[in-house]
């Protein structure tokens, strides 16, 4: 007891709130939750299994096959389950932030943290980061794996063929920032059905609702919805018009990333919690 | 010390607190006090800066909450709604919090323990029972060993021993000279615990004011006598300012005098007295007095909205 007598003699401790330790906090509660590495493990699961048996299901006689089949075709099947683990990415972010105020965890989150904004850029750096490794984590064992099916088949890619570490570090990034989408769309409405339902339409329905849009315009809109630029980036070679370049497609994602984040910390400022 | 000015908080055209001043000097408890819906957990969001209040200040320690480099230290709060992830074990949430402030897992410790939560520590919160969930709240507020501890409802779902605990842990706290302020709409909790009282209805200021006083301000029920000449003393007894009423065949309440000056009066006049009491008011009643009327307009209002 004698430790307990010091501490209360001793001047009080010179404790402060630093972004860094505010980034620390955020890491130990991704940490501790068992759903955090569930979906993650979804989302990994996701990539290395829908890409694996895309591979092994591979015949030159299929779509992605014949005479003409894209150079990079290899690539398209192992990243053929990015979509569905953007859905499991995103809905993470979304469970990270919007999840607090289901639990009423965010009162304690922002009586300790009164500022509010050093936890929006802790969630998005903290789980970004994580988000990106496990992805391209994902994407590169798809890969490895489905190359080992594609063995000897005309449209096989080995990882130090030009471009092939591009697309795969491209699905990683394009995953790591639909995170950060999520976090801040969960922030944003606040609801965790909410944010899902809007970040699941936003990937998969919002490019086929462009085909309303008169055509020049829909075509140019669709290009840059978060979930063409994310092809984009991750496609070996943009055929037809469809798609940007890999680097105005990065260019588009990040300037999702730049307006959602904007938009979510007007929110924290402005209302209640 | 928190120091609250003029706050007021409007939702649309409900006024849900309005132009509330009050004080929680340091070295007391203060109860914060008043009816369901009086305001009393919004007036605390705001003080720590989770709501913005329509106008007004709220103070922490000279500051608003939000402007503290180490907000934790300068006030730990305990809020009423739960403010913890059930997936989270204890140790986790605290340390969650810990980090944002660099305070030791030394630290962390200690307050599980003074929670008397160690042998839980590592358990999910969800599985925690309502008391359990309100003593890891304490331990939060405890964690940054703040000079303000500011607690909504905090014996809400403990058992007696833990009312206790609560209880002896606020005085303990004041003692060292913190501030310490919680709320309540029971008021015999209060007057066990608390030194000053801050009583709102309606989330209006009705008193600021000690225990004793708010008991000695009530309404007075009057004395309690009982003679065998009844009629004789009531016109002895007849003045300005002095009602008398019978209550039986030779019982009598008369209110405008002591009970001091009834006996003088009846031993004066050798009238005999069987029975001489004043009726006190109980903190309760007297709670009840200062906030009838809120009360009242919170029932017809919800009529009105169902």
């Amino acid at each position: 007891m004698s430790a307990s007598t010091v501490t209360t003699a001793a001047p009080r401790p010179a404790y402060r709130v630093t972004g860094r330790r505010v980034v620390r906090s955020e890491w130990s509660k991704f940490r501790s939750l068992r759903s955090s590495w569930i979906t993650l493990g979804v989302a990994v699961l996701f990539l290395v299994v829908i890409g694996s048996v895309a591979a092994a299901l591979y015949s030159p006689d299929g779509p992605l096959g014949g005479k003409d089949a894209d150079s990079g075709a290899a690539l398209t099947l192992a990243l053929a389950g990015t979509n569905l683990a953007a859905l499991a990415v995103g809905a993470l972010g979304v469970l990270l932030s919007a999840g607090e105020y289901g639990t009423g965890m965010v009162r304690s989150t922002f009586a300790a943290v009164p500022g509010r904004l050093p936890v929006l850029w802790a969630k998005c750096a903290v789980y970004g980061p994580v988000a990106f490794v496990a992805s391209t984590l994902g994407a590169l064992l798809s890969f490895l794996f489905g190359s080992a099916a594609l063995h000897g088949e005309r449209i096989a890619l080995s990882l130090g063929d030009a471009g092939v570490l591009r697309c795969l570090l491209g699905a990683g990034l394009y995953l790591g920032l639909v995170g950060v989408y999520g976090v801040t769309v969960g922030l944003l409405v606040r609801s965790t059905a909410g944010g899902i339902a809007i970040l699941a339409g936003a990937v998969l329905v919002l490019p086929g609702l462009t085909g309303l849009l008169p055509s020049s315009l829909g075509d140019t809109v669709s290009r840059y919805l978060p979930s063409n630029a994310g092809q984009s980036v991750m496609t070996l070679h943009a055929s037809g018009g469809s798609l940007v370049g890999p680097g105005a497609g990065m260019t588009a994602l990040l300037v999702w990333a730049v307006l959602l984040l904007a938009g979510a910390a007007c929110r924290l400022r402005r209302s209640d919690v | 010390m928190i120091e609250v000015r003029g706050l007021t908080k409007r939702y649309g055209d409900r006024t849900a607190v309005d132009g509330l001043s009050f004080t929680a000097p340091p070295g007391q408890v203060t109860g914060f006090l008043g009816p369901n819906g009086a305001g009393k957990s919004t007036t605390m969001r705001m003080i720590v800066g989770l709501d913005t209040p329509t106008s007004g200040t709220a103070l922490v320690n000279g500051k608003p909450y939000a402007r503290h480099r180490a907000p934790l230290q300068e006030l730990g709060v305990l809020l009423e709604a739960r403010a913890v992830h059930p997936g989270r074990s204890a140790l986790n949430h605290l340390m969650a919090l810990a980090y944002t402030h660099g305070v030791p897992r030394r630290r962390v410790e200690e307050v599980i323990d003074l929670a008397g939560l160690h042998g839980v520590a590592h358990k999910r919160v969800g599985a925690f029972s309502l008391g359990m969930g309100q003593r890891l709240g304490i331990a939060a507020a405890l964690l940054g060993d703040p000079a303000v501890v500011m607690l909504d409802e905090p014996v809400n779902g403990l058992d007696p021993e833990g009312v206790r605990w609560v209880r002896e842990l606020l005085r303990g706290l004041a003692a060292e000279g913190r501030t310490v302020m919680l709320s309540s709409h029971l008021m015999s909790e209060m007057a066990q615990t608390a030194d000053r009282l801050v009583v709102v209805g309606r989330g209006r200021l009705l008193a600021e004011t000690t225990v004793d006083a708010l008991v000695e301000r009530s309404e007075d029920k009057g004395v309690r006598v009982a003679t065998g000449e009844p009629a004789r003393l009531r016109s002895l007894l007849a003045g300005p300012g002095v009602t008398v009423t019978s209550t039986g065949a030779e019982r009598l309440v008369v209110s405008g005098l002591d009970t001091r000056r009834i006996g003088e009066v009846a031993a004066e006049h050798r009238v005999p007295l069987y029975e001489l009491a004043a009726e006190s008011v109980s903190l309760e009643e007297a709670f009840m007095q200062l906030t009838q009327d809120a009360v009242e307009y919170h029932s017809i209002d919800a009529g009105r909205a169902a």
